[in-house]
């Protein structure tokens, strides 16, 4: 099993983008060829952390100019650099696009997408900067793998992977805080889903920021007597089919939670998934076909209906729909 | 390659454009012809250092098909310089070709990256030309872009960047046929003069007539001769008919993609063959 943080240190609390910058200079410090492509947010981003560790000759900042961003990450690419892209995933994907599509991922380009301050962890900055329809873009593509780390260590994890695994490779990162989920040297696989805590009578399959709900959605419910396994689905595409559809033959229902719209992110991976190959009731917990908007994290995780109460409801409902209460 | 001998080669890659889109039923005969004796130039007139039996040499110049719908002058270019065997040409958008619509460079050798959605090239060759300042490699970074082209916002972002990063290195020519798919550019949406847009945005710029192949040779030739890191980089306006060498075809926007029927390729062959006679 993978190796989880202590209860010490899963009190403490780092973004996911602050391993991004931190990650890119550890790599550099090693030799690896990695270069960062940012939009002015080179800050926010945290690749300022690559200037700061002196590879300032391996950022380089194109002002707000998002689309020209991802295109001269994949001209950097073709004189042989590992080429990350930063920005705001509201900007650095759904404004790119298109540069995605027909430069990066047709020519198969060794390109990481990287953006951060993807869904509603944006918060006040409102719906205009809240990115909740990225994965689902990205998972269209042909060609391009889809990591949504759920903590620090993840997040340094899915950097290194996205380096070290040549082609287009997403990385969804988040502003929020969020606390520690995994060992801060973890080391995970792209393809893989890990099972956080074993259970037998539902499935609760998350990512990102959600696999904190989840796992209080599970203490929740272990009181009530129901005994979800979470797994953490950070490798959204490809997804790990084996170990997902062994968990959901073995409860027979299951919840997808995820800081996305239910319209093509994790959510519909599990369900097309489940479908085809253990066709058990699926709840989803995300986004329902609408935008964002603007208030703290936490509240808005309430509102949303993305909170741990709202996955213990979804599981009420998906072992009723089972009819295993 | 002496003039007569480059004009006969331009010629040659223009009856192979009109021909292979024959073939296909399908394609993009002006802008293709508008951006042949350039192409000429760069890949007969001594201009590129490149190499056929190997597409990834390392230090070699590279080239970007910016206005990637120019696909057949870059095929047949291609094909002549010895990439890939002249035959395949009559591949062109057919089921199984290596020879796609627009250029897919994991396809076809000599293709540096794919194209075909406007405003993306010069963004890669400016990072290419980052690139290969920051790894040390030689080689300079040529890209051809067409004026309708420079509508694309994205072209603006990249010539802002090119410019502060001071990618001397890179050399953006523009195709200035000044004709797109609804009619002459200055009517449908006036990009204005090009060489002034970029002058402003930090470049130099050169003006040339995009049909002289001596002019073409001699001036990128220097160009590529003077190119150096923390330079500004440049833009070559090239003057160019679109259609450029058959009569019924030049200037008109409705050639932009529209293949021609048997009796039209049969005119315009012998129309080709007459000029160079």
């Amino acid at each position: 099993m993978v190796k989880l943080a202590s209860a010490e240190a899963a009190a403490q609390k780092k973004a996911t983008r602050a391993a991004f910058g931190a990650t890119l200079a550890e790599l550099a410090d090693a030799g690896v060829p990695v270069v960062a492509v940012d939009a002015d947010l080179t800050g926010s981003t945290t690749t300022k952390k690559l200037a700061d560790a002196g590879h300032g000759d391996r950022l380089f900042n194109c002002g707000i100019a998002e689309q020209n961003m991802v295109d001269v990450a994949a001209g950097l690419s073709l004189a042989g650099n590992v080429a990350f892209t930063g920005s705001f995933a509201v900007f650095g994907t759904g404004r790119a696009y298109d540069q995605i599509r027909n430069t990066v991922c047709y020519s198969n380009l060794n390109v990481k997408i990287a953006p951060t301050h993807a869904g509603i962890s944006v918060g006040p900055d409102g719906g205009s900067h809240q990115m909740l329809e990225d994965v689902s873009l990205m998972r269209g593509l042909p060609g391009m793998r889809v990591l949504v780390p759920a903590d620090y260590a993840a997040a340094r994890a899915a950097i290194k992977l996205a380096a070290a695994t040549p082609g287009p490779v997403y990385v969804r990162m988040g502003r929020a805080a969020v606390p520690c989920v995994y060992d801060d040297d973890v080391e995970l696989e792209i393809g893989r889903a890990y099972v956080l805590r074993e259970g037998c009578d539902v499935t609760i399959v998350a990512n990102g920021v959600e696999i904190r709900e989840a796992l209080l959605a599970a203490d929740v419910l272990a009181e009530r007597g129901v005994s979800a396994e979470v797994i953490d689905a950070f490798s959204v595409k490809p997804l790990d089919g084996e170990t997902i559809a062994a968990s959901l033959a073995k409860t027979r229902c299951a919840v997808v939670a995820e800081e996305h719209s239910v319209v093509g992110g994790l959510g519909s991976a599990v369900c097309e998934l489940a479908a085809q190959t253990c066709p058990v009731p699926v709840e989803l917990v995300g986004m329902r076909d609408r935008f964002g908007k603007s208030g703290e994290f936490d509240e808005l995780l309430a509102y949303f209906g993305l909170d741990a109460a709202a996955i213990v409801e979804a599981v009420e409902k998906a072992r009723s729909r089972a009819g295993l209460c | 390659m002496d003039t007569a001998q480059l004009v006969g080669k331009a010629t040659d890659i223009r009856k192979d454009i009109l021909t292979m889109i024959t073939e296909a039923g399908s394609g993009h005969p002006g802008g293709s012809l508008s951006c042949t004796d350039m192409l000429t130039a760069l890949y007969f007139g001594g201009v590129l250092d490149h190499d056929p039996a190997d597409p990834a040499k390392v230090g070699r110049d590279r080239f970007i098909l910016a206005k990637g719908h120019g696909a057949p002058a870059l095929y047949a270019t291609l094909a002549h310089a010895g990439y890939f065997p002249v035959e395949e040409l009559a591949s062109l958008r057919k089921l199984g070709t290596r020879l796609q619509g627009h250029p897919d460079s994991n396809l076809l050798p000599g293709v540096e990256v794919s194209t075909g959605s406007l405003g993306q090239g010069l963004s890669v060759a400016a990072g290419l030309a980052a690139g290969l300042r920051l790894t040390g490699e030689a080689g300079c970074v040529f890209t051809i872009l067409g004026d309708g082209e420079c509508e694309e916002g994205q072209v603006w972002e990249a010539a802002m960047f090119a410019a502060h990063q001071r990618l001397g290195r890179l050399i953006a020519i523009i195709d200035n046929n000044e004709l797109q798919i609804d009619g002459c550019i200055h009517d449908v949406c006036d990009p204005g003069d090009l060489g002034e847009k970029f002058a402003a945005f930090g470049w130099d710029v050169v003006r040339v007539d995009g049909h002289d192949i001596d002019a073409l040779v001699a001036t990128l030739g220097r160009l590529k001769a003077a190119a150096a890191d923390e330079a500004a980089p440049v833009a070559v306006i090239a003057a160019t008919v679109k259609g450029k060498g058959v009569s019924f075809m030049e200037n008109q926007a409705g050639w932009h993609g529209k293949a021609p029927k048997a009796e039209e390729l049969e005119i315009a062959l012998a129309e080709l063959s007459a000029a160079v006679a």
